[in-house]
């Protein structure tokens, strides 16, 4: 038992044959659907690329600073405003108040656009009545309706909060109508066979079957609001991260623009990521029946 | 009492280019007391139209249901249905799934869970009480609707194909399952299905339906499920030569209405 013939020894696979061997697979994960697969590693080794070609670019002064700073700049640049803040506001100061208009445009469009959406989903009336409004102002650019926010509603907090509501508005009311049809007839009929009212259906019925399309759509529409941002910001703002970016942009402070970028970025991201967190939560039986 | 259908007929409206279509001409049924009636035919017969019409979702043509000496006007309680699938809500676990008709009736907590957990016992679901529903297997499911039907204490049970998506050795378990319950709850069932076996083992009245236009052309008394609630294995019952006799008449029937389709 202990000791080995030199025949079998021979047989035993070398290292590179055990690698290339393939490993035992499970059924679909060859011949199965495309695009399955953990992907962590390689969007790892993506920003590991991206951070690494910006590195080298900066490191070997093929372009100069005012155009594409070095990332220890950014990063200094970010301390620097933590510690002193950015024209004489603290940067906290600017998160809070980018992140309040975004959350605040954001809330109010849930509170309007959910109830509305719902109601047009299941009344042909509130669907006529809302649909031509809501289609015709959604695909313009927020940036060809601001001169007219702020003719109408003067440079104060109301045009910039306006104008994230709006863009967060259409994809919530759309997510809500189209989340309506989610619940299968049968469940419907079930209610109506226990003797339930068109309210209870409703209650019972529709408006849980439509909770995955709902946060889909918030999720979508908060992703608008901080797209809108910078352009809320242009409006005399002298406070939030859009305003930063956008008069260190006028001064050719680029480690402040990019740095204000990534702020954006990484805010929008987490709560992304909060909002994933609360769908597994919420509705763990997506796509599951 | 019971169900009586009386001359009833459904005739779906034309639409996209295509002619009106006569989904039940002038059926005349009885659904009596404790009676198990199976309606079996080619797709497009209108079985399920019948069930729909049973259960108030569809109003006749012309035509009437009376239910008790009542006109069934709409869905109603008396009245449970059992779907082949997709009618549980995965928002809520089983046991909640199984008092939903009860919610619905403003029966509160703690006394519709009583009930429910009654029904889940009967049906063998005991311990899954707090299980999402989408984590059983189909067969399991299935179950839950049947407890969730039965809550409400029904005069009718109407039952669309629930066997359908189980495996064969589950389904004929299932089938002794309800045969069980149907014998010590004395409901009166109405029950589509698509198999022969099924149709013929479960029911004490068949109903051969036949498509364009869906109407009744054979009914037949039958005696197994009895023979199965007194006592003889399922298997036995289904391999009695009586069984295969009337198992062949009505393939004969339902092929002849295949081909004159086809």
């Amino acid at each position: 038992m202990t000791e080995r013939s030199p025949a079998s020894r021979r047989k035993a696979p070398g290292v590179l044959a055990r690698i290339a061997r393939a490993r035992p697979t499970k059924p679909g994960e060859i011949y199965g659907v495309p695009g399955q697969g953990n992907t962590l590693w390689l969007s790892v080794l993506s920003i590991a690329v991206l951070l690494f070609v910006w590195w080298l670019v900066t490191a070997m002064g093929w372009v100069k600073p005012l155009f594409v700073p070095a990332p220890m700049d950014i990063v200094t640049k970010f301390i620097s405003v933590w510690q002193t803040g950015f024209t004489g506001t603290p940067f906290l100061e600017h998160v809070a108040i980018s992140t309040s208009r975004v959350f605040g445009a954001f809330l109010l469009a849930c509170v309007i656009g959910l109830p509305l959406g719902l109601a047009m989903g299941m009344s042909p009336v509130m669907r006529g009545l809302f649909d031509p409004p809501i289609e015709f102002y959604r695909p313009i650019p927020p940036l060809a309706y601001l001169p007219l926010m702020i003719i109408w509603f003067g440079i104060g907090e109301t045009s910039k909060i306006l104008l994230i509501f709006l863009s967060v508005f259409a994809p919530i009311v759309l997510g809500a109508r189209s989340g309506v049809k989610s619940a299968a007839i049968e469940q419907i009929h079930a209610a109506y066979s226990f003797g339930a009212t068109r309210w209870q259906v409703m209650r019972f019925v529709i408006l849980p079957s439509a909770m995955p399309e709902i946060l889909t759509a918030m999720r979508i529409g908060i992703g608008f609001g901080w797209t809108t941002l910078v352009a809320a910001e242009m409006v005399a703002a002298t406070k939030g991260l859009g305003y930063m970016v956008l008069s260190a942009s006028q001064f050719l402070q680029t480690p402040v623009v990019i740095m204000g970028i990534i702020v954006i970025a990484f805010i929008a991201f987490a709560f992304d990521l909060l909002i994933r967190f609360v769908e597994r939560r919420v509705v763990p039986w997506k796509g599951r029946m | 009492m019971g169900l009586s259908i009386e001359d009833v007929s459904v005739v779906y409206p034309a639409a996209d280019r295509r002619p009106p279509v006569d989904a039940l001409s002038r059926i005349n049924l009885t659904i009596d007391d404790e009676e198990f009636v199976v309606a079996l035919g080619a797709s497009g017969c209108g079985k399920s139209t019948l069930l729909n019409l049973i259960a108030g979702f569809l109003s006749p043509t012309s035509g009437r249901l009376v239910l008790d000496g009542q006109a069934v006007t709409g869905p109603g309680a008396d009245r449970a249905v059992v779907f082949q699938k997709h009618a549980l809500l995965p928002w809520l676990n089983v046991l909640d799934n199984v008092a939903f008709g009860l919610q619905v009736q403003g029966i509160g907590k703690s006394e519709r869970h009583k009930i429910a957990n009654q029904y889940l016992g009967m049906l063998g679901l005991d311990g899954f009480q707090g299980a999402p529903v989408y984590t059983l297997s189909g067969g399991m499911q299935q179950r839950v609707g049947i407890a969730r039907a039965l809550t409400c204490d029904p005069r009718l049970l109407l039952m669309d194909e629930p066997l359908g998506a189980l495996d064969a050795l589950t389904r004929e378990k299932a089938q002794e399952l309800i045969l069980n319950i149907w014998n010590d709850t004395h409901k009166s069932v109405f029950f589509i299905t698509h198999s022969v076996e099924e149709a013929l083992f479960m029911g004490t009245k068949l109903v051969v339906m036949s498509p364009r236009p869906g109407r009744v052309t054979h009914v037949f008394d039958l005696p197994f499920s009895r023979q199965f609630l007194d006592g003889a294995p399922a298997r036995r019952v289904k391999a009695s030569r009586e069984f295969i006799e009337i198992r062949e008449e009505v393939l004969e029937i339902i092929f002849a209405d295949e081909e004159a389709a086809a």
